[in-house]
């Protein structure tokens, strides 16, 4: 084996350790159906003792198999391992590790069942344990729908546990002492003697180790590393310029492409023509990719150059040409025969809303993912062996794309999850590694770095749908009487499961994520999904369909509170039937001061309960002469149980960050069939100057443990929306706001 | 045709195109990765370096307009064991999220730490806000530098 093939193969995961053969063991093997995927990759002197630990004489290395993406998942998901086995986190390595079904996400799946997550009903119980099993056996390792830490919680802790117990089993053998006499601490095993040995040395004993039964977890109040704020693993690397990104990797012989594909989504590339390219400085090849060409030259620079003097021939787009078309696609689309559900149903809302009822109609636009780091990919197919360099939330799938594309067995692949310059559901996509592993395949035994230009990433985004929202409703007494709650968009689930070549039958429940299991006690209350036929390719982008039911539901929320004449934190407070959601509107209510605004200023609250964290967020805004300004903002959330508080506090204001730029100026629009966005000049993202400060508090009421990644999202343009309405008494029910009123 | 520069203190020859911008030569000229490409025409500052002592966008400069100048970039400025004081005020205020945007946002703060001392929130805004963060991590960057300026000062 070449010095390549080897570099490529270890990869970043096991990097300059060597490894000895380890095993699997006790309760690992009873929870799982998996072998131990590191098993396969150790050589002399390392030891693994679960799929989520590896010793070796420098030290202990933890699996993080969860894609770092800027969530702070890798520093949430060691501590959970570090702190059953009495470790500190600047003791530890922690790496993605290797792609494998063994790392299954269970969570992820039991976000998808029909029950509201407040639901603590037999039926709704029974179906997320059982949710459990397909998920281990369809094995899918998948890191979105702020999954990550609900999956992780039992079984990391119980890893870290499972090897604690192993090490001091080793040790009481050792010193031929009882086990119950010894303790650990900082990494090493002490005796009452006084007597330390490392982990490091008691690692391949350990590994013999039998467990029976499922390890004893620590109580809370004996966590050291949980609970509290930890500074970040990937921070050193990060304010230094030395973490790995995919377009950092660097190999040598490695040649670097850019892609260009028919800007028609979807539709078919006719013919190119490639002779001026040809002539371009530092110009290799061009490669036919689905769709496209790769052009492959000695930088990316040159890549993207010579791309530029391709002549293409592009088939025509299947779907409408124009945004307006498509918008009327939409609107027609709230008809019996586009019903994808109703999930909730209760009382006589015809009846009840047959005269005076309040109506309104709300509409988003598409969205793009725009992660700072374009779409990049690497692979490099050698000697009957493909290695993938990658960001994506995705290892398994990402693996059996390899196989599919090379013929070589899933053995062969190997899947290299780097570190993402932003994800937000788009490197839940293979678009990119399909295109890679095509040139890899085409240039067999060169290294092929992928890097798309900003152009392309923004013209062939996987796009949060547009959508639309009919709302009727009556308030009576201070309270809805009645809602009537109707949105309209195509499918994500439909496009998305599309793509991997799946049909999924029955209604897709991301259409009404967020509209329809808000827990509020309205006594006529009906939520119905309907479903626009496929247009463009859309995608999962943060918070999915809570990115627009989140704006639909609580925007009309707001206005039934003005109609009702009710103040809008009480309003929504007096018909919350859920303790930890009315907690959050008190929380923010209290830290905004809600009722005592500063002069010239307004404010808005927004509440929605999302991925089962109930979230309340309140703006604040003045009017300025360049046009409206933020200049506060606070928000609660209830994540059941707060691992890392800092951090937690860190993902919802960014996430409403996030939430505030697709509310102020976020849209893709479509002419001739083709994206009119092309760069940030056009698609442009809130900049600091805008950025208010915020204000987060991490509240623990629910009764469970929840992610983070996304709830901060979906309050985030009603509640701007609510207080522009406040401060102007302008009701803007259509996204970007921007298009509507001058921001400063 | 070589291009001769100083960066990060050292004389370095790039044998890349003339038109080759500044950033493509740092990353895959000399294989200095930790500046950025996001955007390509200036809109996010993700590949900000210092030219001269000015903090420019190093895709709009050229390869061979560079000639003879001193930059120096993120990997320049400090090492994960000797830190610059404003990735010591980025680290104590545990800033980063994805982290890509990083780079280009603590060289545009140490440019501004340079001329200006003690920064009002005014001047932090004006000078920041060529810098896009997807992850939102402003609120952050905000306190950051006004710590790294109290660093300097104490300093």
């Amino acid at each position: 084996m070449s010095r390549i093939g080897t570099i490529a193969r270890r990869g970043f995961l096991l990097g300059s350790v060597a490894v000895l053969g380890g095993v699997a063991f006790g309760w690992w093997r009873y929870a799982t159906p998996y072998g131990n995927p590191l098993t396969p990759t150790l050589t002399e002197g390392e030891t693994t003792l679960n799929p989520y630990v590896i010793i070796d004489a420098a030290g202990v290395t933890i699996i993080a198999p969860r894609a770092e993406m800027g969530q702070g998942v890798h520093t949430t998901l060691a501590a959970m391992v570090a702190e059953e086995m009495d470790l500190t986190l600047d003791q530890v390595r922690v790496v993605h590790g290797p792609a494998s079904n063994a790392y299954f996400n269970a969570a992820g799946l039991a976000e998808g069942l029909p029950f509201m997550p407040t639901d603590r009903g037999w039926l709704a119980e029974t179906s997320r344990a059982a949710v459990e099993v397909p998920a281990k056996f369809l094995g899918l390792q998948m890191t979105g729908g702020s999954s990550s830490v609900p999956d992780a919680f039992e079984k990391m802790r119980l890893a870290g546990a499972a090897a604690r117990i192993a090490l001091v089993a080793a040790a009481a053998e050792r010193l031929g002492v009882g086990a119950e006499t010894l303790s650990t601490r900082e990494g090493a095993v002490i005796a009452r003697d006084g007597t330390e040995i490392p982990y490091t040395e008691l690692a391949a004993a350990a590994a013999l180790v039998k467990i029976s039964g499922e390890p004893a977890l620590k109580d809370r109040s004996e966590w050291t590393l949980l609970g509290k704020t930890q500074p970040r693993v990937d921070m050193p690397g990060k304010v230094t310029g030395t973490a790995m990104f995919t377009a950092d990797l660097r190999l040598p012989g490695m040649v670097f492409a850019t892609v260009k594909a028919n800007p028609n989504l979807g539709a078919e590339m006719l013919s190119f023509e490639d002779s001026a390219a040809t002539a371009m400085p530092g110009f290799i090849r061009t490669v036919s990719v689905a769709r496209g060409v790769a052009v492959v030259a000695s930088s990316t620079w040159a890549a993207m150059q010579a791309a530029e003097e391709i002549a293409f021939e592009w088939a025509p787009a299947t779907y409408p040409q124009t945004t307006e078309r498509m918008e009327a696609e939409v609107a027609a689309s709230f008809v019996a025969d586009r019903r994808d559900g109703r999930p909730r149903n209760e009382g006589d809302v015809e009846a009840v809303l047959a005269a005076d009822a309040f109506e309104a109609e709300y509409s988003v636009p598409f969205l793009a993912h725009a992660t700072m780091e374009p779409m990049t990919a690497a692979a490099l197919l050698m000697d009957g062996q493909l290695t993938i360099w990658a960001g994506n939330q995705i290892p398994t799938l990402v693996r059996d794309l390899g196989a599919e594309l090379t013929g070589l067995p899933k053995e062969a692949i190997h899947v290299e999850t780097m570190l993402m310059g932003g994800g937000f559901g788009r490197r839940l996509e293979s678009d990119m590694i399909a295109q890679v592993v095509t040139v890899a395949k085409a240039m067999e035994g060169t290294p092929v770095l992928l890097t798309w230009s900003r152009e392309e990433d923004m013209m062939h985004g996987m796009f949060r749908p547009m959508a639309k929202a009919r709302v009727r409703g009556k308030v009576d007494a201070g309270k809805v009487a009645a809602l009537d709650y109707s949105v309209a968009a195509p499918s994500v689930l439909e496009s998305f499961a599309g793509r991997m070549g799946y049909s999924i039958p029955g209604p897709d429940g991301t259409l009404l994520q967020g509209g329809w299991e808000q827990p509020y006690g309205f006594p006529n209350y009906r939520v119905t999904a309907y479903r626009v036929p496929a247009m463009v390719p859309v995608g999962n982008w943060r918070s999915v369909g809570a990115s627009f039911n989140g704006f639909f539901h609580d925007t009309a929320i707001d206005e039934l509170a003005h109609l009702a004449g009710v103040d809008p934190v009480e309003f929504r407070l007096s018909q919350l039937t859920d303790m930890p959601s009315r907690k959050v509107i008190e929380a923010v209510a209290e830290m905004s001061d809600w009722g005592n605004v500063p002069a010239s200023r307004a404010r808005g609250v927004a509440f929605m309960l999302a991925f089962g964290v109930p979230a309340a967020e309140v703006i604040e805004v003045e009017q300025t002469d360049r046009g409206i300004r933020m200049t506060n903002a606070w928000a609660a959330v209830d994540v059941g149980i707060a691992l890392d508080p800092g951090n937690i506090a860190a993902q919802v204001s960014g996430a409403m960050v996030f939430g505030l730029s697709a509310a102020i100026r976020g849209k893709i629009s479509f002419a001739d069939g083709q994206v009119q966005e092309w760069n940030f000049w056009d698609y442009e993202p809130l900049r600091l100057d805008q950025c208010p400060p915020v204000e987060v508090r991490v509240l623990e009421n629910g009764d469970r443990i929840r992610g983070i990644g996304e709830p901060g999202t979906p309050p985030a343009a009603p509640a701007l929306g609510n207080a522009i309405f406040a401060l102007t008494g302008q009701r803007l029910r259509d996204l970007p706001f921007a298009d509507k009123v001058d921001f400063a | 045709m070589a291009t001769t520069l100083t960066v990060n203190g050292e004389s370095r020859s790039i044998d890349m195109p003339d038109d080759t911008p500044l950033l493509w030569a740092i990353r895959e000229g000399l294989n200095l990765t930790g500046t950025k490409y996001g955007c390509g025409v200036a809109a996010c500052g993700a590949c900000t370096v210092h030219l001269d002592g000015t903090a420019v966008r190093s895709c709009q400069i050229a390869l061979g307009d560079a000639g003879g100048a001193v930059v120096t970039t993120i990997e320049g400025l400090g090492t994960p064991t000797d830190l610059h004081v404003v990735q010591e005020a980025w680290l104590a205020a545990q800033v980063a999220q994805c982290g890509y945007c990083q780079s280009g946002q603590i060289m545009q703060a140490a440019f501004l730490l340079a001329g200006n001392p003690a920064p009002t929130d005014a001047d932090i805004d004006e000078a920041m806000s060529g810098i896009l963060c997807r992850c939102g991590t402003y609120p952050r960057i905000r306190a950051a530098v006004h710590d790294a300026a109290r660093r300097l000062q104490e300093a």
